[in-house]
């Protein structure tokens, strides 16, 4: 934001000497250089650009696989062959998911080395631990079990199968655990010591793995995995109840689907939601103020519904409130002070206020919609009534899309809340980026992966739907053949 | 006691610290080396399998074949490159924040390549019919040579070094004037052979794995194809050998100063010459047996660079796993 703020006052300056033959002609001559040329810009976009992609992918498989557990659970406890059926369903599902994860997931690897190599240069020895164990424990784990879920079954077993689920479980939510846990640590650094060099060194492996910072986030990011697999197969389950085919399986969905995404969502609300925020009015003063749209430290300080901020008049523009609720969610007062964001320097502030109000208000937004959807919803399982009442169904079914874009709210909001800071406290992101990989080489490798996720994203929807067209039933035309070749 | 006693005493102990340090920098280099060379072996021979996978089956049902001798094992395969990055940016992240920024545009190249391999692989069989199975082998083939060429330029790159700023930062373009010397791209005359020998080699690897894992007319063909293109790999590295020498005349002293290093060429030719053996004589399982002595040509060929490139660090104190220091203006991690 500063760029814009400060190309168009510096030109007339440039001209001005440019007139008293003080400045070279090619220098005014050159075009004024926005933000987009700004090579930190671009390095910021590549890994914004590629990480929110990938992680459309994580957040169905982990949720996925905790809901495949469950069938495999139920199938093994009653012998119901129509749940077996169920998980074999969203196993292909989830194998689909879990193959584009997995090849948008090597980039990120990469990634800290190519364009943030000052950040790894400083950090690589803090963060490199917990990525590295991600890459070789968790991943191994996953695409080992993960082979012998999808085509084992008849040679483990039933037993011997439900253990491969369970693995595949573990391996994903351990991979996410590793993943939330080196982002906790730069939202919240601890137990590390500098080094002579200015380098970051582990102080204490136990502090870094369960900082508290990235058992709330973890908590909170896991439960809205949850909630995104809850809501595919309850809207799968919805489609065909209201097309009126494979209505069984789509009772199974939409039954599976409302109960466990209900109690997601509530965890989700509290404690975890309340426990992160507690923590970032602790913490992360800043971000708060600009999350919530405070722009003056006030008492008794109000929570802003809607409204559209003002950053350069510091204030907000149509504005819905509830009186001291801020202060009372804050700090558990009603009359509490909270800090605005006056009460810090600007060189403090968060660079993209709007972006991080917008994405916190339509996580916590959606977040409730949620809520009340899933609640009507339970509420009608209960008297027995939801599968005929079409409204509550195309509901679920519509709202299908909604959890994945609560989760990479969710994710903005930490990420960009944490800015100016790549470490909080400690490192700014301008000082991060690969100083030698130009703007112009960024650009290219980030139209590459637009290219490149544009042809990934239609061929998950076509071989997705491929599924759901299919359906659950196992057909006999399908020759076994046809998968043995994975 | 006197102040000059404790000054030498401290003296003495961060001598013997530098010297742990040291030592676990070399051990962590040699796992992460250990690693790269898991990977070759490993993920080498779905590579080459992959390259063939195009030319070498005739139909679909043979085309099956092809990708289920490598099914079940592929995927794990390519988690050791991911072992390896995880471990190098742990171990040495600022050799891994000064490489990966600086081979940056062919980093992305691969990746993007690794990206059309996996799903062409996993993808295939999710649609039967004509089109799309012959879509996803085409794409798979593709991207596996120029998987095989990149990681060849890749090792040539580093055997060459790269021309180093004020700083001890680099950036690669992807070609200059194709001359290994003054400022260099990622593809040069040298690098370029080197890739085209990796080629070579693993096509050679992926075509002994195929004979060991099929039969029939698939079986006869990869023998036949793993036989004329062993003549291709041992004559590309008598060429590279001596290119080496001839664009890193230093080497030669590394061997004299660590003559234990002889043993990696010596491996190479024992594996070269086990292929040649085991191919030829027919009956039995011959096709185990070239496929096991293939990972000895690996040896050598990304064995023997860093060994020698450590032995130089060691003698020239040029270049230290853990803090590199340049001399002459050249990185050689």
């Amino acid at each position: 934001m500063k760029f814009y703020v400060k190309a168009p006052r510096l030109q007339p300056i440039i001209v001005m000497h440019a007139g008293l033959g003080s400045v070279s002609t090619a220098a005014c001559l050159a075009p004024p250089r926005g933000a987009m040329q700004d090579a930190l810009t671009v390095h910021r976009l590549h890994f914004a650009f590629t990480v929110t992609f990938h992680y459309i992918f994580p957040q169905l498989t982990m949720g996925l696989a905790l809901l495949i557990l469950i069938l495999k659970t139920v199938a093994l406890r009653t012998g119901n062959e129509m749940c077996n059926r169920a998980a074999r369903f969203w196993a292909k599902i989830f194998g689909i998911s879990f193959t584009i994860g997995v090849v948008t997931g090597i980039p990120m690897e990469f990634q800290f080395g190519t364009n943030w190599s000052e950040f790894s240069r400083s950090a690589g020895g803090v963060i490199g631990q917990t990525l590295a164990m991600e890459g070789v424990f968790s991943f191994f784990l996953e695409s080992t079990f993960l082979g012998a879920f999808l085509f084992g079954e008849r040679r483990l077993g039933p037993r011997g199968h439900w253990v491969s689920a369970l693995m595949v479980f573990l391996g994903s939510w351990l991979s996410g655990y590793f993943i939330v846990v080196t982002d906790a640590w730069m939202q919240h650094p601890v137990g590390y010591a500098m080094g002579a060099d200015g380098s970051f060194q582990l102080r204490s492996f136990w502090d870094l793995l369960l900082n508290r910072w990235g058992l709330w986030q973890y908590a909170h990011t896991m439960t809205g995995a949850v909630q995104t697999g809850c809501f595919v197969m309850a809207s799968v389950g919805a489609f065909y109840l209201l097309s009126k085919i494979h209505q069984d399986y789509g009772k199974l969905f939409v039954r599976t689907g409302v109960i466990v995404g209900l109690i997601a969502a509530l965890v989700q609300l509290f404690p975890t939601g309340d426990g992160q925020g507690v923590m970032i009015a602790k913490d992360q003063q800043i971000t708060l103020a600009a999350m919530e749209g405070l722009f003056h430290t006030q008492e008794a300080a109000p929570l802003v519904l809607i409204g559209q901020p003002d950053v350069a008049n510091e204030r907000l523009d149509n504005p819905l409130k509830v009186p001291q609720a801020l202060s009372f969610l804050t700090y558990r007062v009603w009359s509490a002070r909270v800090k605005g964001l006056d009460d810090f320097p600007r060189a403090d502030w968060p660079d993209q206020i709007e972006l991080l109000y917008y994405s916190y208000h339509i996580m916590v937004g959606l977040g409730t919609i949620f809520i009340a959807i899933l609640l009507i919803a339970a509420w009608q399982l209960l008297k027995g009534t939801l599968f005929n009442y079409d409204i509550t169904l195309w509901a679920l079914m519509l709202a299908m899309p909604f959890p994945f874009i609560a989760n990479t709210a969710g994710w903005i909001t930490a990420e960009v809340g944490r800015q100016p800071w790549l470490i909080y406290g400690l490192m700014r992101t301008r000082a991060g980026f690969s100083p030698l990989v130009s703007a112009g080489n960024a650009w290219f490798t980030l139209l590459g992966f637009f290219g490149m996720y544009t042809i990934l994203a239609i061929l998950f929807l076509f071989l997705v739907y491929r599924e759901i067209e299919h359906g659950p039933e196992p057909n006999a035309m399908e020759a076994p053949a046809a998968f043995a070749a994975d | 006691m006197a102040p000059s006693q404790t000054r030498w005493k401290r003296l003495r102990r961060s001598r013997r610290i530098e010297g742990r340090e040291t030592i676990v920098a070399t051990i962590w280099f040699c796992f992460v080396a250990a690693i790269l060379a898991g990977y070759v072996v490993l993920d080498g021979f779905d590579l080459g399998v992959g390259i063939l996978h195009l030319w070498i089956a005739r139909d679909d049902a043979e085309r099956r074949i092809v990708l289920r001798s490598i099914g079940p094992v592929w995927d794990g395969n390519e988690v050791w490159i991911l072992a390896a990055g995880g471990t190098l940016y742990f171990a040495f992240p600022a050799l891994y924040a000064t490489a990966f920024s600086g081979f940056y545009l062919p980093l992305m190249m691969v990746l993007w390549l690794l990206i059309l391999r996996g799903i062409s692989v996993e993808f295939r069989s999710h649609v039967t019919g004509t089109i799309w199975p012959a879509f996803w082998d085409a794409g798979f083939s593709f991207a596996s040579l120029l998987l095989a060429v990149f990681y060849g330029a890749a090792l040539g790159n580093v055997v060459r070094g790269v021309p180093l700023d004020a700083n001890g930062r680099f950036f690669e373009p992807l070609w200059t004037d194709f001359l290994p010397r003054g400022q260099t791209g990622i593809l040069d005359w040298y690098t370029v052979l080197v890739g085209i020998a990796a080629l070579a080699a693993l096509t050679l690897h992926g075509s002994t794995w195929l004979a060991y894992k099929t039969d029939g007319g698939l079986h006869q063909r990869a023998l036949r194809v793993a036989s004329a293109l062993w003549w291709a790999v041992a004559s590309l590295t008598f060429v590279i050998t001596f290119a080496s020498f001839r664009v890193l005349p230093q080497l030669l002293q590394n061997f004299r100063f660590r003559p234990w290093g002889f043993l990696f060429p010596l491996l190479a030719i024992a594996g070269l010459s086990g292929i040649k053996w085991f191919v030829h004589c027919e009956g039995g399982r011959q096709g185990i047996r070239s496929f096991v002595s293939l990972p000895a040509w690996h040896a050598y060929e990304c064995g023997l660079q860093p060994l020698s490139q450590r032995s130089a660090r060691q003698h020239e104190s040029a270049l230290q796993p853990h803090n590199f220091k340049c001399e002459g203006g050249r990185l050689r991690p």
